[in-house]
């Protein structure tokens, strides 16, 4: 069975409340519907602060680049001067991989004239998971030092699948930006939330990351968190590009609070439950 | 020439406006970059005046010539990022999963590939309204190398730094530790961590210093909205001690950041009173650090 309904929860901003959003959202569709909350933003995860319970790393995600035999190698060249990300080098009489530079497109290792670059795994970071009440969580979480990120989402998202198959809504935590790593953990949804703030920087990166959506062809509703007075600048924008606003979270000092010690919103400030009744509510129309 | 570099790990912390307090209140002694390149946002307080214009390549993408394409699908074999798709009568490659690899057009019997350079974004060589010489950039949507993008802004500022006698850069960087963040904080003299006292953002904290050690970088750091949590702003302060890393300034929980950014402002225009001094010791602090 496939997941009925993914959901990728992301703001062209940084701090603007979307993880907030993401594990309040998760605890409380979880309490009607079968749910998996995946963290995705594999650079800096936090959603796991906010899930009870210690979590089980399930496995290291690799990826695959090349490795030298030295005795297979005639020091012919030819992979130096085919890789494209320069991430094989010659010193001397050694052949220097440089995995952090590798895009794992195998051509080296598939083309040596002397089949010298077998390849081998390589650590890109961890997949942990943990069942907090009724709610499946997954977190990738990427090794420092690590430069690409989109590799590990990818994985994230095929363990998604095979794990918890036949769950009525992933919501995946996706990272803030527009670039490759945004796109990767976004490009498979079904839907996306955007979560903003109603500031000029609030809305120049929603409008980011509302071109980056339409050009993957996902549909989008907003969010605007730390709502109040200023609201005017995301509705007008909104409704001049015909994005419908599925909600507002007042700006509230409390929330600052509780969110520092990671506790969850919904059962301490009405506002927020009220936000996720109506997020929720949209979400059930579409499913 | 000494470059500082403004880093989070965490989004909202308030890098940025810290940032652009220290650029406001020491205008006519640096150059800024912002190399925040895929929610650049500095532009958005100080209005640059724009003087270079340039679109900025960087990696190769797949291109099928469709005359000359034979849809033998060899490509979409050897492709280990299902970036080829096929028409009735060609083969054609999807740009936004197309890492630029080049083997589909090196096995290609019919020669039909060319990998072609991409541009990514634009790079602004600009004056801000406050005088100080400012380079930035855009990266185009869904574009990859955002790091490259990030070590063109930065040379261009040493650039802008040389023309204009400048001997300090101060670089807004990009949240997270991935590739964007490397580039930003290769070659920097300081980096300077904002953080806050959440768990989220100790946690990212301590993220962004194991990368910092990992390039041996000279670090120190800022508690933005110090009050919000007392118990997590003492763990930050014994983590920094640990670690030998300064705190410089503490600020405090404040409207004033987001109401100075809705106005287009700095926290030293907005409310000189309760800002400019406090900024001022710390860049004095900074430039101690340096």
């Amino acid at each position: 069975m496939t997941t009925k309904m993914r959901v990728a929860i992301t703001s062209g901003k940084g701090g603007t409340g979307k993880t907030t959003l993401a594990v309040n959202l998760a605890h409380y569709l979880a309490k009607k519907h079968d749910t998996l909350l995946a963290d995705l933003d594999v650079e800096e995860p936090n959603c796991h602060v906010f899930i009870k319970g210690k979590l089980q790393q399930k496995e290291v995600a690799k990826r695959m680049v090349p490795g030298w035999n030295i005795r297979a190698c005639s020091m012919c060249g030819k992979c130096i001067t085919w890789c494209r990300f320069n991430s094989l080098i010659r010193l001397g009489n050694t052949i220097l991989v440089l995995p952090e530079l590798c895009h794992s497109c195998y051509l080296c290792s598939e083309l040596c004239p002397d089949a010298a670059l077998p390849m081998q795994a390589f650590p890109l970071g961890k997949l942990s998971r943990i069942k907090d009440g009724e709610l499946d969580f997954l977190e990738a979480r990427m090794e420092i030092g690590v430069e690409q990120a989109s590799p590990l989402i990818g994985q994230a998202l095929d363990y998604a699948d095979k794990h918890f198959p036949g769950k009525e809504f992933q919501l995946l935590d996706s990272p803030p930006g527009t670039s490759c790593s945004m796109i990767a953990a976004t490009k498979t949804a079904d839907f996306a939330i955007l979560v903003t703030e109603p500031t000029p920087f609030g809305l120049h990166d929603l409008s980011l990351a509302v071109e980056t959506l339409r050009q993957l062809q996902i549909p989008i509703a907003v969010v605007i968190n730390r709502s109040g007075a200023n609201d005017g600048i995301i509705e007008e924008y909104c409704s001049r590009e015909d994005i419908p606003i599925w909600s507002k979270i007042p700006h509230l000092r409390k929330i600052a609070g509780l969110y520092s010690e990671g506790q969850l919103l919904f059962e301490q400030v009405p506002e927020l439950q009220q936000s996720l009744d109506e997020i929720i509510a949209k979400l059930e129309e579409l499913s | 020439m000494k470059e500082i570099v403004v880093i989070s790990g965490k989004g909202g912390t308030g890098k940025t406006s810290v940032c652009a307090a220290l650029a406001h209140i020491k205008a006519n002694e640096l150059v800024l970059a912002d190399c925040d390149v895929d929610a650049a946002d500095l532009h958005l307080i100080f209005q640059p005046k724009v003087h270079k214009d340039e679109p900025f390549f960087s990696g190769v993408k797949a291109l099928v010539d469709p005359a000359l394409c034979s849809n033998c699908g060899k490509c979409a074999q050897v492709c280990r990022f299902d970036a080829v798709r096929q028409d009735e009568d060609a083969h054609f490659v999807d740009l936004l999963d197309c890492e630029g690899c080049g083997y589909c057009a090196l096995i290609c019997p019919a020669n039909a590939i060319t990998m072609p350079k991409q541009k990514v974004g634009r790079v602004f060589g600009s004056e801000a309204r406050t005088g100080t010489p400012m380079a930035h950039a855009r990266l185009d949507i869904g574009a990859d190398n955002s790091g490259k993008l990030v070590t063109k802004v930065k040379s261009d500022s040493k650039a802008l730094a040389t023309e204009h006698s400048r001997e300090l850069i101060l670089v807004d960087g990009s949240p997270g530790i991935g590739c964007p963040v490397i580039a930003s904080l290769s070659g920097a003299d300081l980096a300077l961590l904002v953080t806050e006292p959440s768990i989220s953002g100790l946690e990212d904290l301590k993220r962004v210093c194991e990368l910092g050690s990992k390039f041996d970088l000279k670090m120190a750091c800022v508690i933005n909205k110090t009050d919000i949590n007392p118990r997590i702003a003492t763990e930050i302060r014994n983590t920094m001690k640990q670690r030998n890393i300064p705190i410089l300034m503490e600020l405090p929980y404040s409207n004033d950041f987001s109401e100075a950014i809705s106005l287009g402002q700095t926290l030293t225009e907005y409310n000189a009173s309760q800002w400019q001094a406090l900024f001022e010791q710390l860049w004095e602090k900074i430039l101690k650090e340096i």
